[in-house]
């Protein structure tokens, strides 16, 4: 016993130089998502697309607001994708490049998908975190007015709401992000109920931690896995309403566009033989959306909670 | 005689229980967790609490701490009263009386270092203190209850369940508490560990002065940890008493019961000793039977322990029984056979 302790003695005092660096969670999700190869496929996809739209427009022969004369009324016949007159993607049925068209219409996609989502993020985790854990009268509240939210129906409200105050890209981020944190605080809720109980945050209350600090020292760390994934399942779904208003001709106003408009414009002149238009932007637009769907489904099974 | 640290008067925790399908307006259920409970601690003792499962030990303890809603008084050392105060004032007590959690790993929060759960009380109760200060008192209190202090940036997942303890004691003494309430920290380990981490907290506290209620299954745990020893059943203090007193002169018929259930190592002894059986289950809480609430499986009921709910009286040794004293044969025997005749149909 004595020797014991000695040698524990001097092993202690050997090792306290130097601080053992611990494996975090996170750091155990991290491998386990880089050992998933599909989603480590879409997340080369989306990384990629990422790229395209930052980058793209720099290798473009053509900028996406100059007409091409020489092509305007054959576009049949001369627009048609070809490395030589710089038209990589072809020209759309004004002659307008549709690569660089399909670069800026990638740019404000990623973005209403990506802003919409954070909206999402932020809005929801706070709304859903604070009504799970205040909890009674101030969750029934809570959670009544996000089902009375809910069940308007959005769309009509979003197309209302553009016809009333004009199309403009920041509405279209308000329309979006107003709709899209619902879901997600209910899924947060969810989560804090049950977090709510656990041993770890009655030792926080009962040491008389705020809780303001609770919920966000305590509750938030622990639901982000789900929010991670329910945030990466987000994006295109916010991409798919943006496309969908844009394909009714309410989103994103000319000059810019966006993976919707494109495709509308596209699919609206499928019978004339261009199909370039539609195939280059649906393209970008399908690699994305799966990339997200690979991404998400390779984050839940990281970040699943069963198997620390 | 010593003024007590804390003096529990007729502590009350009701709970509202609101059943799914219950109409808005209808009124909600009462369950008494705890029915009015009595106890005083003085400074450095340490009280045991038993019972069995849902005699309200963990819902006691919650309620000293201001987690569950509770009636009565519970005044501390300086003569506040723990009861009704509100958040602002009771934190200042909340640095004085720190708990230990049954579950070591589920105590922890995962995506916290050990050094930042650690710490967690001391930053909430001096805000002021600096971080490498911080850091310094969490390595000396690694030290202090066994851990290496070179583990600080490491995660609960990667300590075994007695280390996890270690850290949950950790947490507690950082801000030099004058009561520590340990709920069952040991029954959630192994044996041997369970013995580590018991005398940990023997030392700790013969070091520090602590008070400790240690609340358990395993009466032989508290045996050994305790000076005194309170049994509680359905929400009601049935017998307190040294711990020494308590064991060789059980009073009370369901202390009998209980310690008659705990084997003794000697096979002889176990074999020849009279086991005093336990019928039926617990009562309801919401239900709880009138006058005595343990007449329902008691082996000497009477009628009179269903009407006068019986106070708990004497002086060192307190018993709550209208009919106090040690079993006779003839009545374990009774109850015996009252629990093998066939349940009618
Ligand atoms: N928050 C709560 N709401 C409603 N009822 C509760 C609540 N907490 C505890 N109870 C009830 O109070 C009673 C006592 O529970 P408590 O957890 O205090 O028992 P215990 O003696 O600690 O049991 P165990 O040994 O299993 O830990 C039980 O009937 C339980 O169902
Ligand atoms: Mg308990």
């Amino acid at each position: 016993m004595v020797i014991e302790q000695a040698k524990m003695q001097s092993l202690a005092s050997r090792m306290v130089e130097h601080e053992v660096k611990g494996r975090s969670p996170w750091a155990d999700a991290r491998k386990r998502f880089v050992r998933n190869k599909a989603a480590m496929a879409g997340l080369v996809i989306l990384i990629l697309v990422a790229l395209f739209a930052l980058f793209g427009a720099h290798f473009a022969a053509w900028s996406n607001e100059e007409l091409d004369y020489n092509v305007m009324g054959q576009v049949r016949e001369l627009g048609m994708p070809s490395i030589a007159s710089g038209h990589y993607f072809g020209t759309d049925d004004l002659g307008r490049d549709v690569y660089a068209r399909t670069v800026q219409g990638t740019g404000i996609s990623l973005m209403v998908g990506i802003v919409g989502a954070a909206i999402a993020v932020i809005v929801g985790t706070l709304y859903g975190a604070t009504a799970g854990y205040v909890g009674g009268r101030t969750d029934q509240i809570m959670m009544r007015t996000v089902d009375i939210l809910m069940s308007i129906p959005y769309m009509f409200v979003l197309i209302l709401l553009l016809v009333i105050f004009g199309r403009s890209i920041g509405m279209l981020f308000l329309g979006i992000g107003l709709i899209s944190w619902l879901d997600m605080s209910r899924i947060v809720r969810g989560q804090t109920l049950t977090l709510k109980n656990r041993e770890y945050i009655e030792a926080a209350r009962a040491t008389g931690v705020p809780s303001w600090k609770i919920v966000l020292r305590h509750i938030v760390p622990n639901l982000l896995g789900v929010v991670a994934v329910y945030a990466t399942l987000l994006v295109p779904l916010m991409i798919l309403t943006e496309s969908f208003i844009s394909f009714l001709g309410l989103g994103v106003q000319e000059p810019l566009t966006s993976w919707g408009a494109l495709i509308s414009e596209g699919a609206g002149t499928m019978n004339y033989g261009t199909l370039w238009q539609l195939a280059f932007p649906l393209f970008f637009f399908c690699i994305t959306l799966f990339g997200f769907f690979f991404v998400g489904d390779g984050l839940r099974d990281a970040l699943d909670p069963k198997d620390r | 005689m010593t003024k007590p640290l804390l003096d529990v008067k007729d502590l009350r925790v009701t709970f509202h229980i609101r059943r799914d399908g219950d109409m808005p307006w209808a009124l909600p259920r009462q369950l008494r967790a705890v029915g009015g409970v009595d106890f005083a601690l003085k400074p450095g003792e340490t009280l045991g609490i038993v019972g069995e499962s849902g005699s309200g030990k963990s819902t006691l303890a919650r309620a000293l701490i201001g987690l569950a809603p509770a009636t009565g008084r519970a005044e501390w050392i300086d003569g506040a009263d723990l009861i009704g105060m509100t958040p602002r004032q009771m934190l200042k007590y909340r640095a004085d009386i720190q708990m230990v959690f049954q579950d070591p790993l589920a105590s922890l929060n995962p995506r916290m270092t050990v050094g930042q759960i650690i710490a967690e009380p001391l930053t909430t109760h001096h805000p002021g203190l600096k971080r490498d200060e911080v850091k310094t008192r969490v390595k000396e209190m690694m030290e202090k209850v066994g851990l290496l202090p070179n583990q600080i940036n490491r995660y609960p997942h990667e300590f075994s369940g007695g280390q996890c303890q270690r850290i949950g004691i950790a947490r507690a003494l950082i801000v030099e508490p004058k009561l520590i309430i340990c709920d069952e920290p040991v029954s959630a380990l192994d044996v041997s560990i369970q013995a580590q981490v018991i005398n940990l907290l023997i030392k700790l506290q013969k070091e520090l002065g602590l008070a400790l209620i240690f609340i358990a299954h395993d009466l032989a745990v508290v045996k050994h940890i305790s000076d005194r020893v309170l049994v509680m059943y359905l929400g009601k203090v049935m017998e307190i008493a040294s711990s020494d007193d308590l064991y060789a002169n059980p009073q009370h018929p369901y202390t009998q019961a209980l310690l008659s259930a705990v084997p003794i190592p000697d096979p002889v002894l176990e074999a020849e000793k009279s086991v005093v059986p336990l019928v039926g289950d617990l009562p309801s809480p919401m239900n709880p039977p009138s006058g005595c609430v343990f007449r329902t499986r008691c082996p000497r009921a009477q009628s009179a322990c269903a009407e006068q709910v019986p106070a708990l009286m004497g002086e060192g040794h307190q018993v709550a029984c209208h009919f106090p004293g040690p079993l006779t044969e003839a009545e374990i025997a009774a109850v015996a056979a009252r629990e093998a005749r066939p349940v009618p149909a």
